[in-house]
């Protein structure tokens, strides 16, 4: 037992070695090389084109079942459905929105990103770009994480109007609160380091599901079944990180005052 | 001149490679010959730091490349190499004529109007005819990728060319025609290359120096003259294609 957990240490901490390498080289690359600008923002247009359907749907359905939860629980409490749209609101900018983007955005396209960089490395592609002039971290890492880096804060962004229009509808239609109430709950309590508390964490999002994505799948070895290792890895690493690091962002942004 | 030092390489546990020491002539085809899995890919890419060795050293032109760290000096000495993959390593979400002038990019000064007249070209030198350029490599069979693939690496003009076995898969007349593109690279651009195949028939009439991988080791070096002589009892069963003979006994030991 104890030589399996030594084994599953160290295997963890060469996967952390291995990825702080690539991060290390990619911030080499990115000033010693030119900037792939077209297959950048090719990345984050593939990767919002594939996830936005998903994040819509998943973040609509979200905010009203928020507010439905919120409108019957505060409605028994209290008589009368109020704050549905703060709780609405603030559940979903601080918390849910990027939650929710970053595991649709590591099922879907990160997913795919370990699968193509997967299948590259097993089928010695990654080994022809060095042979032709080309270094694999600046032509396949930097612009898939520049394109995550750019779609999640965007996609984000669409998750929160979803999940606050899921509430509206809910709370309009099903609650009976007025629409303005609704939208007067939001304004009032809700302020720009909320947005920005979001933001922060969507941004730190990305940066981690770029890191484990690209990674797993450039360290990919194996032939098909190690492609379907690697991705599924990548996918269940990112999202348990994703909830792990959204307990400390939260914890560290709101000491910040953020 | 490529002088190859004590060279050793280990994955986990196997050693693959022990103590080869090899000198690739400038401006010569040296192939190398040897049973399936006995490391001669592991050979080539250690020569251009696809694979680390573990040690020993690789002399190209004098320096030791095995101790670079840089990446741009690395990549400033693989500029002078060509490596042509086992299975084509064709880019899948690129067509043939984007495959063919990807180096160009990368590696030349090439203007872009000029891609699709190399392209034109290389595919022609490699028997294929330019509307194969607009296909993907999907849709090629294995002997047409891997004949892009040595379009892709002609198209950068390199000094070293390594050909991971260039003639499998293919038809033995187009295998003959590769042969001859070989020949005709170190007689026109005095290419130096390094052929692995199994193809003794190609090895024969294309190699100045032959040298034959065995359990890690250069069993034999030398010319295709005395390859043809040797009274060496492995490598003679090699030369011969047979099921009997030194290997054979070791593999049943096993």
């Amino acid at each position: 037992m104890f030589s399996a957990i030594g084994r599953y240490m160290s295997n963890l901490f060469s996967q952390v070695g291995g990825a702080t390498a690539m991060v290390r080289s990619s911030v080499f690359w990115l000033f010693h090389s030119r900037f792939e600008f077209h297959q950048s923002v090719e990345q984050g247009i593939t990767i919002g084109v594939e996830s936005f359907g998903v994040v819509a749907l998943t973040s609509l359905f979200t905010g009203m079942v928020l507010a439905l939860q919120a409108g019957n629980t505060i409605g028994n409490i209290f008589g009368d459905p109020i704050f549905v749209g703060t709780i609405v609101a603030f559940s979903l900018i601080r918390e849910l929105g990027p939650v929710l983007t970053g595991v649709v955005i590591s099922g879907r396209a990160g997913a795919a990103v370990t699968a193509q960089i997967g299948t590259m490395a097993v089928t010695e592609q990654i080994d022809a770009l060095y042979t032709l002039g080309t270094n694999p971290i600046r032509y396949l890492v930097i612009p898939r994480m520049f394109g995550f880096i750019l779609t999640m804060p965007i996609l984000t962004l669409f998750s929160n109007v979803f999940g606050i229009l899921g509430g509206y509808l809910v709370a309009v239609y099903a609650l009976g609160v007025p629409g303005e109430v609704y939208f007067t709950d939001i304004t009032t309590f809700m302020g720009v380091s909320d947005f920005m508390h979001g933001f922060i964490k969507s941004f730190l999002f990305a940066f981690m599901i770029g890191t484990v994505c690209c990674y797993k799948g450039i360290s990919t070895r194996g032939g098909a079944e190690g492609v379907g290792k690697s991705t599924t890895g990548a996918v269940v690493t990112t999202i348990v990180l994703i909830l792990v690091m959204d307990y400390f962002l939260t914890a560290i942004l709101t000491a910040f005052g953020i | 001149m490529i002088e190859i030092q004590n060279l050793q390489k280990q994955f986990g546990d196997k050693q693959v490679l022990k103590n080869v020491n090899l000198k690739i002539e400038e401006g010569k085809v040296t192939c190398i010959l040897g049973g399936s899995g006995c490391g001669k890919s592991t050979l080539i890419k250690c020569m251009i730091r696809l694979e680390d060795a573990t040690s020993g050293k690789i002399l190209v032109d004098g320096k030791d490349i095995t101790q670079i760290k840089s990446e741009i000096k690395l990549a400033a000495i693989r500029r002078h190499f060509g490596y042509l993959f086992q299975e084509g390593a064709l880019f899948d979400s690129m067509t043939v004529g984007e495959n063919v002038s990807f180096g160009l990019k990368y590696l030349t000064d090439v203007p872009e109007s000029e891609y699709p007249r190399i392209v034109r070209e290389k595919l022609a030198l490699v028997g294929l005819k330019e509307d194969v350029a607009n296909l993907n490599p999907s849709e090629l069979s294995g002997g047409m990728k891997k004949r892009v693939s040595l379009a892709r690496v002609l198209a950068v003009n390199p000094k070293v060319i390594l050909y991971d076995e260039p003639t499998t898969g293919l038809d033995p007349i187009m295998s003959d025609i590769i042969s001859d593109l070989v020949l005709d690279l170190k007689a026109k651009l005095g290419v130096t290359s390094v052929v692995i195949t199994h193809d003794m028939h190609s090895a024969f009439k294309i190699a100045d120096y032959i040298a034959f991988l065995y359990e890690g080791k250069i069993l034999l070096y030398g010319t295709p003259e005395e390859f043809r002589k040797t009274d060496n009892p492995y490598v003679k069963q090699f030369v011969n294609g047979s099921s009997h003979g030194p290997i054979q006994m070791k593999l049943m030991r096993e």
